[in-house]
């Protein structure tokens, strides 16, 4: 960073984002605004059955229909697709199998919609049923028929086992071990647009789909995959996403549909999904039944976790591979464990597919862990906040499992937190029905290794300039409501010492922009950030090294500010920023730099390693509190006060809004919603169907439900991150259900160890507290589940190098042998 | 009974202009309205009027135009978002989302803007429980709303000119 320039214009400041206006008048085009002459539309018939064999699919009369331009089924996909190179298992129309109630098998492509769904009815499918699998431990218990032909074994599609040091030993030479289960149910994103999708070949005979896609990137390559077609000949455009939460990162059957039909028609073909169909394509939180054993001393340290998770992965693969790291590998990033034990399980089962849900897989284990460690702290008869305070890690710890903390404001977040909300005059002194709970988070800013193994940057940024002193940033980074453009535009402009309405972004167009992976694992703002000051710094040094003569001075004396240029000594002189351009352009030509990224090698070496690091992690603590009608178990949640560790707020606007919007969701999944599933009885077929597909029924928090959030931003610059800047979009997410879980028991004295905690749940521990049972609802078993022997891996502090152990390998084949 | 016809032909006022449409009889006045008027700033989220995302101003009442049939509104004055804006200048409510963060990925914006311009209209000086009763009917997946009540208090208070 230039020496001469201490003070921020740009950022820092609270701004208007630089999509606002476009936003506010209507302007903005979403995928379902596009529209193109000639252009027909597509709709899907989807399986009414959540396993079947398809025998047959007749689309004879459907092909009949006057206004039918083409029906496609599966025979016209023969190349799957999927997300993770090690999950590639799904076909755009499903081929021989269909996997859950939803499931794409033909499409109708038609001059209008309304034609298009008279042609869906007209289809006939002839289906075998098979026994569908409900859950994980029905698929554990059924091994067949199996949904899939790949995976583990029988049902089981990933399973896996780490263990970081002897957690036995641990366990053992604690002073007690607090063992738990929780359960967390699965929950969708629900973002307000549908996914629409519009493709058509361009002038030059090229295929072109505008989509609404946070991982423009990633789909293409998939198109190229199953269409066939040479990546060359295929452009996605990702248009502005309403809202994205994860739940638009897999490539999904009906953009393979729309690009299909376009190259076999040579017309523009276009779809939009309906709200019940983006309730099937789903992707979304996956249930996860968690077991969690931690060893605590008296004084209150943790000795070491076991921990323990079976995941409901739905009918195909997604993200699920990495999921099911998730579900374990951040929990030891906010506190020091010892040593750290980690199995985790994902079933496929006949529903739809989870995959990537805001704080993915990890708001499952971070719930247990916070609402455990409120246990242990009652058992100790010490404050929630002091037992966190006594086990947090440390700026640039290792933990047990070999991830890199790096910075860390938790214990400032922790701080904060409990002055704004003065908990130590509230836990445990509020009248009865009410209570405060407190939790802590922590999340990835951007994943530490790309879904498919390269060795290129995962962010490439342009920046070109001109004489008319415009600066046009190009970079396949998405803008998903985030504010991706934001960011580039305001680390462009502050780098470059102009305002941000001398910037206009490009971004997500994988015809023009250079690669960036996708708006997913919070890695926009410091990938595509780092990649955006590494060129406009480049331009900055050829524009100072072109000026520095007439300004009198060295280039690296010459400072860019607010639309000037001058010498850092004379700040009186100097000239405008066009002036230096134009200097500049006459001297050296055209001007352009690119910039790119790339994150720092792991220091873990062992097999799995690569999923947890990342260059910065966020930290979050929040307070909630809660009021509980002890007659009817009605939650009211009147405040919550969150403290985020974001390094630096580039646009403290939006990065607020990140923080509210964070909390929203988490309290909305922690209140009240679920997807979830149920059978119909034998005689009306027995099959799986999804309780809620539609807005009505799925509900969520509205603008009467939302309680006042008073936020706390920590910033304390991270090195690594573009002015210091780590992620806000996904960690104060987190911390926010197990604080409500926590605040319940502080007000009536339950415990609810499940998510969504309901009102009829609550009343359910409280009528178990009063009848001198256990005042816990909660799951109470936990299955038998064929985890491998774990990888052993020593810790950090007990001699390791990164890799595998085989000391530990022959530790255990002694004590097998004994 | 008599046929169906294939197609209707009405006309509306939409922002003050009369707009002739001739249309299928069976579309809402939001398929109308992107489709056959060009209006997309008006979205849809829901289908069953849930999300609000498709509110427009029907008469100056904010109506789900997902609900209402484009039938229904022969001769009456519609208001969309595109209708909002003052010349080349933003209407307040549309500078008080920008400023305060009150539009995330702006999906559910247009609606949210029009409910608040309906409760505007109606009480210029809306308490934020008054703020948050009347855009309860808009749901927002981005902003958890505390900026979007935020926004529309600023803007009443600019509407009703007074500093900030």
């Amino acid at each position: 960073m230039n020496e001469t320039k201490k003070r921020l214009d740009v950022i820092g400041m609270p701004r208007r984002r630089v999509d606002a206006r476009s936003k506010v008048t209507g302007q903005l085009r979403f995928a379902d605004d596009l529209a193109l002459p000639r252009m027909l539309h597509a709709k899907l018939l989807r399986s009414p059955h959540p396993h079947a064999i398809v025998e047959a699919v007749d689309a004879e009369k459907a092909r009949q229909h006057p206004s039918v331009k083409l029906v496609l089924t599966g025979q016209d996909f023969p190349v799957p697709f999927g997300i993770m190179p090690v999950s590639v298992d799904e076909y755009p129309l499903a081929r021989e199998r269909v996997r859950y109630v939803g499931d794409p098998v033909a499409a109708v492509i038609a001059v209008d919609e309304q034609a298009a769904v008279e042609a869906l009815a007209l289809i006939e499918v002839r289906y075998q049923v098979l026994r569908p699998v409900s859950g994980p431990q029905d698929g554990l218990e059924h091994p067949e028929p199996r949904i899939h032909d790949y995976g583990e074994q029988g049902n089981i599609h990933r399973n896996q086992a780490y263990e970081f040091g002897d957690v036995d030993e641990a366990l053992r030479n604690a002073d007690f071990v607090a063992e738990d289960l929780f359960f967390y149910e699965g929950n969708t994103h629900l973002p307000m647009e549908q996914q629409a999708s519009l493709a058509f070949l361009d002038q030059d005979g090229k295929l072109q789909i505008s989509s609404s896609t946070q991982n423009p990137h990633y789909l293409h390559r998939q198109l190229a995959r199953v269409l066939q077609v040479p990546e060359s000949r295929i452009r996605v455009i990702a248009t502005p996403n309403g809202g994205g939460f994860g739940g638009k990162c897999d490539p999904g059957g009906h953009e393979f549909v729309v690009c299909k039909a376009a190259l076999v028609l040579g017309r523009p073909v276009k779809i939009g999904l309906t709200r019940e169909e983006v309730f099937y394509v789903h992707r979304g939180r996956h249930p996860v039944l968690l077991k969690m054993k931690t060893g605590v001393t008296k004084e209150g340290k943790l000795t070491g976790m076991h921990l323990q998770t079976l995941l409901d992965g739905g009918g195909y693969g997604s993200h699920g591979p990495a999921s099911t790291f998730y579900t374990g590998v951040l929990t030891p990033v906010t506190y020091h464990y010892p040593r750290f034990k980690f199995e985790a399980c994902r079933v496929f089962t006949n529903k739809p597919a989870c995959g990537p849900k805001r704080g993915h897989g990890t708001p499952q284990p971070r719930f247990g862990q916070e609402v455990q460690l409120d246990k242990i702290a009652e058992r100790l008869g010490m404050d929630p906040l002091e037992l966190r305070l006594k086990n947090l890690t440390k700026a640039g710890d290792l933990t047990a499992s070999w991830l890199r903390v790096g910075s860390t404001g938790l214990e400032d977040c922790l701080r904060k937190v409990g002055e704004m909300s003065s908990w130590k005059a509230q836990h445990g002194k509020l009248e009865k029905g009410r209570g405060v709970g407190l939790a802590c988070s922590t999340y990835m800013s951007g994943a530490g290794v790309a879904i498919y193994w390269n060795k290129m940057p995962h962010s490439g940024v342009q920046v070109l300039l001109d004489r008319s002193g415009t600066v046009v940033v190009y970079c396949g980074a998405t803008e998903i409501g985030q504010g991706s453009d934001d960011v580039l535009a305001a680390i462009v402009a502050e780098t470059l010492g102009v305002d941000t309405g001398s910037v206009r972004v490009v971004s997500g167009d994988t015809g023009i922009t250079p690669v960036d992976l996708g708006s997913y694992s919070s890695r926009v703002t410091i990938m595509a950030g780092n990649a955006a000051v590494q060129a406009a710094e480049r331009l900055r040094a050829s524009l100072a090294a072109a000026v520095c003569e007439t300004l009198g001075t060295l280039p690296d004396r010459v400072v860019f500010s607010q639309g000037k240029v001058f010498a850092a000594d004379n700040a009186g002189a100097g000239m405008s920023f066009v002036e230096a351009v134009t200097m500049a352009e006459a001297q050296l030509g055209t001007l352009s730099a690119v910039g790119s990224y790339s994150p720092p090698k792991p220091p873990g070496r062992y097999k799995g390693a690569g999923v947890g690091p990342s260059p910065a992690y966020s930290f979050s603590a929040c307070v909630v509190e809660a009021e509980v009608d002890e007659r009817t178990g009605w939650i009211h949640v009147p405040k919550i006060w969150i403290a985020h560790d974001i390094g630096r707020a580039l646009n403290p606007v939006l990065a607020r809004g990140q923080v509210i919007g964070g909390v929203y969701m988490g309290l909305s999944e922690a209140m009240m919603e679920e997807q979830s599933f149920r059978r119909l009885p034998e005689k009306l077929s027995g099959a799986l169907v999804h309780r809620a597909p539609s807005m009505l029924d799925y509900k969520s928090l509205t603008a009467l439900d939302m309680p006042e959030v008073e936020v706390a931003l920590i910033e304390d610059p991270d090195p690594n991150c573009p002015y210091g800047a780590k992620e806000v979009g996904q960690g104060p997410l987190l911390p926010v259900m197990p604080a409500l879980a926590n605040a319940i028991f502080d007000a009536v004295g339950v415990r609810v160890d499940e998510i969504p905690v309901t009102p009829d749940k609550v009343l359910r521990a409280l009528e178990a507290k009063a009848a001198g049972k256990a005042a816990r609802v909660g799951p109470e078993s936990y299955p038998s589940v064929p985890y491998p022997e774990p990888i052993f891996v020593l810790p950090p502090w007990e001699g390791g190098d990164g890799n595998e152990s085989r000391k530990g390998g022959e530790k255990r084949a002694a004590a097998a042998m004994v | 009974m008599a046929a169906i016809p294939e197609r209707v032909h009405l006309t509306m006022q939409v922002n003050g202009e009369a707009a002739p449409v001739s249309s299928a009889p069976y579309k809402t006045l939001l398929e109308v309205l992107r489709e056959d008027l060009g209006l997309t700033g008006t979205k849809h989220g829901c289908e069953l009027g849930e999300c609000g995302a498709c509110t427009v101003l029907v008469d100056g009442q904010p109506v789900l135009s997902c609900l209402a049939l484009a039938l229904e509104c022969g001769g009456r004055a519609i208001e969309t978002i595109e209708g909002v804006q003052r010349g080349p200048d933003l209407h307040p409510l549309q500078a008080a989302f920008a400023d305060c963060g009150g539009s995330q990925c702006g999906y559910c914006t247009p609606g949210v803007i029009m409910t608040a311009k309906a409760l505007l209209a109606r009480n210029p000086a809306p308490t934020r429980d008054q703020i948050r009763e009347a855009t309860a009917g808009n749901l927002c997946r981005c902003t958890g709303y505390q900026q979007i009540t935020e926004a529309i208090e600023s803007a009443a208070t600019m509407l009703r000119g007074e500093r900030p």
